[in-house]
């Protein structure tokens, strides 16, 4: 498939509504910034407005009807938000976002089994979410913080992952599947097989893979796999934890309240089973129906094109940004090694400039660390600007970003 | 002409007054704006009470790099018990154009650091 010929397989800019506005200055929006939430299309919204507007109850508890239609909306989503990624139902728990199912492990897990001498291995191209609660771990039980580096074309290492292993300190390794700045798909079945095989526990975040590519959990066999709702055309306040049964069913409860317990007495309780266990105080029930409906619209239109889409975008948007003078995009060079997100630099321009002239001309475009500032430093840049592309955009989108760009050098007297 | 990235600005942006170390100095302090990573530092040297000398030095958007070097013509000569009562609208009056929300602190990081670097206390000036 020549790249520059092929026409993106999707056309649904219509299911999003709104992609219909206009921006301050008249023009159509140009939305390039997936990457840190997607847009909702109309079913994920009319999902959330009918629960509300038919069937809002609590959960789990109720024995009249409408209780139990509440129930049946949100295990069910739940069973399709499993299969979506080919992993086991009560095995799938509803956190608020990605940031809390990773805390999730490093509290629940990490506390009882992370120690002084022990090491936590995460990599260069971590987004903070996956930092964050490793640093507080490891600053509370005294164990190490090591990082995988990147090289320069936005890849790791296996052989540096396998000699960290080798030394025989590592308790657990987390990895970005795909990394929000360069874009990086991340080889994680390899690193979790290698990792699992050193004796290590795996955490994969898949917050960028999730919405985009076609995510088999039971190939990739990571004991946690983290991610979240809002970034896969589905709400905000709802993220996704897929556990091993096993590593689950050891560990103690995150957070202490209702629906997590079995029996409550006055001096202790026992926990409910699996997922409830993880899942304290009222569930974010209409975030789950949305992004059941989130999955069921990615699962119509087929991870297979969804991911085909994005590369079709990816490899055109590296195709034409270069155009731009002095233009340096990050990550790796091959489309099929990276998501659809392309983090970029312009000489003589600081990126948080070149976003707020993009947005001049009505496309939206991010700019600063990405909560990556680690990788920043590696990068030897203060701040990137980034697009991010989903379902909705076009080559055009591409197009209207490069003019921009251009015009933007123009403002600045380059 | 662009309504911000005025021609003045974008001097100031390329050929920022006052920038880089200064030593000896009496006073410094650095900081940065979270939100889009842009870090500014700066060296002061104090005479008879006012600010003798300064230099400003880091890295970020044209707005927060400009400003600090229209305002630091400004703060040369100025008492230095007098910085930390400078309200933001000193810094905005002095860019002369209009700074939306999302852009607004980028502009008064200049004088969050200046009031670091005299009073102590670098909380983002008010209006």
């Amino acid at each position: 498939m020549n790249p520059l010929t092929a026409t993106p397989a999707l056309d649904v800019r219509a299911d999003f509504p709104v992609l219909e506005r206009l921006t301050r200055g008249g023009k159509p929006m140009v939305y390039l910034d997936s990457a840190a939430t997607s847009q909702k299309p109309v079913a994920v919204i009319e999902a959330m407005n009918d629960y509300y507007r038919r069937s809002n109850a609590n959960i789990h508890r109720g024995v009249y009807e409408l209780a139990q239609e509440a129930t049946d909306l949100y295990e069910g989503a739940r069973e399709r938000v499993a299969a979506f990624c080919g992993w086991e139902t009560a095995t799938t728990i509803f956190t608020r976002n990605a940031t809390e199912a990773i805390n999730l492990v490093a509290y629940a897990w990490g506390r009882a089994n992370v120690g002084p001498g022990d090491e936590v291995l995460i990599t260069h191209m971590e987004h903070h979410s996956n930092i964050v609660p490793w640093q507080m771990l490891c600053h509370e039980t005294g164990a190490r913080l090591r990082y995988l580096g990147v090289s320069e074309e936005g890849t790791l290492s296996l052989d540096e992952l396998d000699s960290v292993l080798a030394e025989g300190r590592v308790k657990l390794v987390s990895v970005v599947h795909v990394s929000n700045v360069l874009g990086t798909l991340n080889p994680v079945a390899d690193i979790v097989a290698r990792s699992r095989a050193a004796g290590a526990l795996t955490v994969v975040d898949g917050s960028q893979a999730v919405p985009q590519l076609p995510v088999d959990l039971s190939a990739i066999d990571a004991d946690f796999y983290a991610w979240t709702g809002h970034k896969a055309v589905g709400p905000t306040g709802i993220g996704v934890l897929h556990g091993r049964r096993s590593v689950l069913e050891e560990m103690r409860p995150f957070l202490g309240g209702g629906d997590m317990i079995g029996r409550v007495d006055f001096e202790s309780s026992t926990w409910n089973e699996l997922p409830w266990k993880f899942e304290a105080g009222t569930s974010p029930i209409a975030e789950g129906v949305g992004l059941g409906a989130a999955v069921d619209y990615l699962s119509g239109l087929g991870m297979e094109n969804v991911r085909a889409h994005e590369r079709d975008l990816t490899a055109y948007a590296l195709e034409r940004l270069p155009t731009i003078e002095s233009l340096r995009v990050f990550g790796p060079p091959d489309p099929d090694q990276r998501g659809g997100v392309v983090s970029f630099a312009l000489e003589g321009m600081h990126p948080h400039d070149v976003a707020d002239l993009c947005d001049r001309e009505g496309v939206c475009i991010r700019a600063g660390h990405h909560c990556a500032q680690p990788l920043m430093r590696m990068m030897g840049v203060p701040a990137t600007a980034r697009a991010s592309f989903h379902v909705y955009n076009s080559r055009e989108d591409v197009d209207r970003l490069v003019e921009a760009l251009a015009k933007a050098r123009t403002v600045f007297g380059l | 002409m662009d309504a911000l990235y005025r021609d003045y600005i974008l001097d100031h942006y390329k050929s920022p007054r006052n920038f880089g170390e200064l030593d000896p100095h009496d006073l410094e302090w650095h900081d940065h704006n979270p939100l889009c990573g842009d870090e500014l530092g700066v060296h002061v040297r104090v005479e008879d009470g006012k600010i003798a000398e300064l230099r400003f030095h880091g890295q970020g958007c044209a707005i927060s790099q400009a400003a600090a070097s229209i305002a630091s013509e400004e703060l040369v000569g100025m008492p230095v018990d007098e910085i930390g009562g400078l309200p933001a609208d000193w810094v905005t009056d002095l860019l002369g154009i209009d700074i939306s929300p999302t852009r607004r602190k980028c502009a008064l990081l200049n004088l969050k650091v200046m009031r670091g670097a005299t009073t102590g206390d670098a909380s983002w000036p008010e209006s």
